[in-house]
């Protein structure tokens, strides 16, 4: 099903609503407009009425594959269901119609919001400080990195270039250290799936400027050596970021501060109640040690003669990353989520989202192959390695496959070290109906690649949209509507 | 697994074989099946210098973003042109087609260093 786009069901004339005529004169446009910013054709608007629009956007609505009417395991990216209170509290008028240049002292309740958040996350991460302002979690990465660069540079360390990341880091990671103007070493990962401290060794010296460790790592695995590695890190003259897109396997259990790390950052629109999947807003902030400090962006809000206030003279900041203080509402929805939860519902939250990972493991490790064994963290990697070289349904056929039964997809094809990956987040949200039923619908699907694997290669049947040409759509790419 | 033995080959599955004084490059059967089908491929300008072992380009595919890595040291003398309209190449005639670079060796010797094709069969039945 295509749905048109309002430019090819316009017609001329057609308005949404009719503005009764004027009762003073109205001045020619000329006369008010300088004509050098006027235009000679009016722009090709489309021309519609409001139930055309309306309709429009509801039919596309009911097309999309979202987390309100499906489970959405898709690893990595902590599809959890977010309640809707910390919608209506961000939208309350009091935070969302605040203006940014308002006066720090008209606006003490913000400030005092932000240093809340700042000051629990601080304790949940095991960092000195805590800055708001990073926009997403690659900015957080980039910021953390930069606060490195500003630290080494403080001390006189100019030659330190490489920065060691594992094959099983998420892609931002070496992106962040190509826009910081350094370059990657990348680290292979143990037989274990986890950083090999012999490895570790042989890739240090004294060029190198930090470390890059995602943990629990990307396969779902908790870094058993973490302590070690940081020590080593550090004996070498560089600096330890941990990646904390996983921090939902963490929460009130450990700490990043506390395994060595000089700086972390947090994806509140994973963790924290911030819907996300659209492309954001999200916001990324980023902890560190007492030792960082002082190079965190500014403005800082600091307590001032008894009141809060910003403060923008911290010569050593590596100054602005975002625009204002960062994305302010989704620390509102994350103030409210710590609220609402408190230390113990916020381990509990950790607790169920590594209880179901591995719930929904131990179920499916004998219909697919799991390629480092053990007791996972929050996620869990599973390949599809077997069908695939039996009956040649592969991990994006067993993806397509449950779009028909209403589940999304894992990630597929992430990490890059397993073949035929299938990574399932499930989280903490879910009830053990919801993840019975997709165990049932992954058994099901795994007998039919066994069976009548040409069943699969046609999946999906039931989606308003089939199965795409990815090929031609990435190669010939038809990014932009023209008239016929 | 077979592969042809005129040509030797990296442990990231790129081959490289003798053409007169250039060394022709570009990636193996085993590498075009488990990347899946290829939707871009970046290739260097000629003339540009590469480092054994170090990143010429990139390959995309449905699946993956990979670098593609030099087999030996030397300048870039020939691209492949044709092949970056014609990305099914890289599946179906991964061998002679779908050659990517010629590269002008700075140590014509660095080739004798690389897998033969008996060791290449056997580092893919490991990876398989």
């Amino acid at each position: 099903m295509t749905e048109p786009t309002l430019f090819d069901i316009s017609q001329p004339g057609k308005r949404c609503t009719r503005m009764p005529a004027a009762d003073v004169p109205a001045p020619a446009l000329v006369d008010v407009v300088p004509a050098e910013h006027l235009r000679a054709e009016p722009p090709a608007l489309p021309e519609v009425t409001e139930p055309e629009i309306a309709r429009h956007y509801a039919r596309l609505a009911a097309q999309n594959f979202d987390v309100d009417r499906h489970f959405y395991p898709l690893g990595s990216c902590t599809m959890k269901y977010n309640p809707k209170v910390h919608e209506a509290i961000a939208a309350a008028a009091g935070w969302a119609r605040l203006h940014p240049a308002t006066p720090a002292e008209h606006v003490r309740g913000a400030l005092r919001l932000i240093r809340d958040v700042e000051g629990w996350l601080a304790e949940i991460l095991g960092m000195a400080a805590v800055s708001l302002q990073p926009p997403a979690g690659a900015a957080g990465e980039f910021t953390c990195l930069r606060i490195f660069r500003a630290w080494h540079d403080a001390r006189g360390d100019t030659g330190r270039t490489r920065v060691i990341v594992p094959d099983t880091a998420h892609g931002t990671n070496p992106a962040s250290v190509a826009r910081c103007g350094w370059t990657v070493t990348v680290l292979e990962s143990g037989p274990d799936g986890r950083v090999s401290t012999g490895t570790l060794a042989e890739a240090l010296g004294d060029d190198v400027a930090a470390m890059m460790l995602t943990n629990p790592n990307t396969l779902g695995l908790f870094e058993t050596n973490v302590l070690e590695i940081a020590a080593m890190v550090h004996d070498a003259g560089a600096l330890m970021y941990c990646d904390g897109a996983n921090l939902n396997a963490l929460l009130g259990r450990a700490r990043p501060g506390d395994m060595g790390f000089d700086a972390v950052q947090v994806n509140l629109h994973k963790t924290f109640a911030t819907p996300h999947g659209g492309g954001g807003p999200g916001a990324g902030p980023v902890g560190v040690t007492a030792a960082l400090e002082p190079f965190l962006p500014i403005p800082r809000v600091v307590e001032r003669d008894g009141a809060l206030a910003w403060d923008h003279d911290r010569p050593a900041s590596i100054g602005k990353v975002q625009a204002w203080f960062g994305n302010f509402l989704v620390a509102v929805r994350a103030w409210a989520y710590i609220r609402a939860n408190g230390a113990d519902g916020l381990r509990r939250v950790t607790e169920d989202a590594v209880l179901a990972a591995n719930y929904v493991r131990a179920a499916l490790e004998g219909a697919f192959d799991l390629p480092y064994d053990g007791a996972c963290m929050h996620e869990c990697v599973l390949s599809a390695k077997t069908p695939t070289q039996e009956t040649g349904v592969r991990a994006a056929e067993i993806a397509k496959a449950l779009l028909d039964h209403d589940i999304h997809p894992p990630t597929m094809y992430f990490p890059l070290i397993v073949d035929e990956a299938l990574m399932i987040e499930p989280t903490e949200t879910e009830s053990k109906r919801v993840l019975d039923r997709f165990i049932a619908v992954m058994l099901e699907i795994a007998r039919a690649a066994r069976e009548q694997p040409e069943a699969l290669h046609d999946a999906p049947t039931r989606t308003p949209v089939r199965r795409v040409d990815e090929v031609t759509a990435a190669r010939q790419p038809f990014l932009r509507w023209r008239p016929e | 697994m077979q592969f042809p033995d005129d040509r030797r080959y990296t442990h990231t599955h790129e081959w490289a074989r003798q053409d007169g004084a250039l060394v022709r490059v570009g990636i193996t059967s085993f590498a075009a099946e488990q990347l899946g089908d290829i939707i871009f491929l970046d290739l260097p300008d000629p003339g540009t210098r590469v480092d054994g072992g170090a990143a010429f380009g990139e390959i995309e595919s449905v699946k993956a973003v990979s670098d593609l890595l030099a087999p030996v040291g030397g300048e870039v003398r020939e691209v492949n042109e044709p092949l970056m309209d014609d990305l099914d190449l890289v599946a179906d005639d991964p061998w002679e087609g779908a050659w990517m670079i010629a590269i002008a060796p700075d140590d014509p010797a660095q080739l004798d260093a690389l897998l033969d094709a008996q060791a290449y069969a056997q580092h893919c039945a490991e990876e398989a």
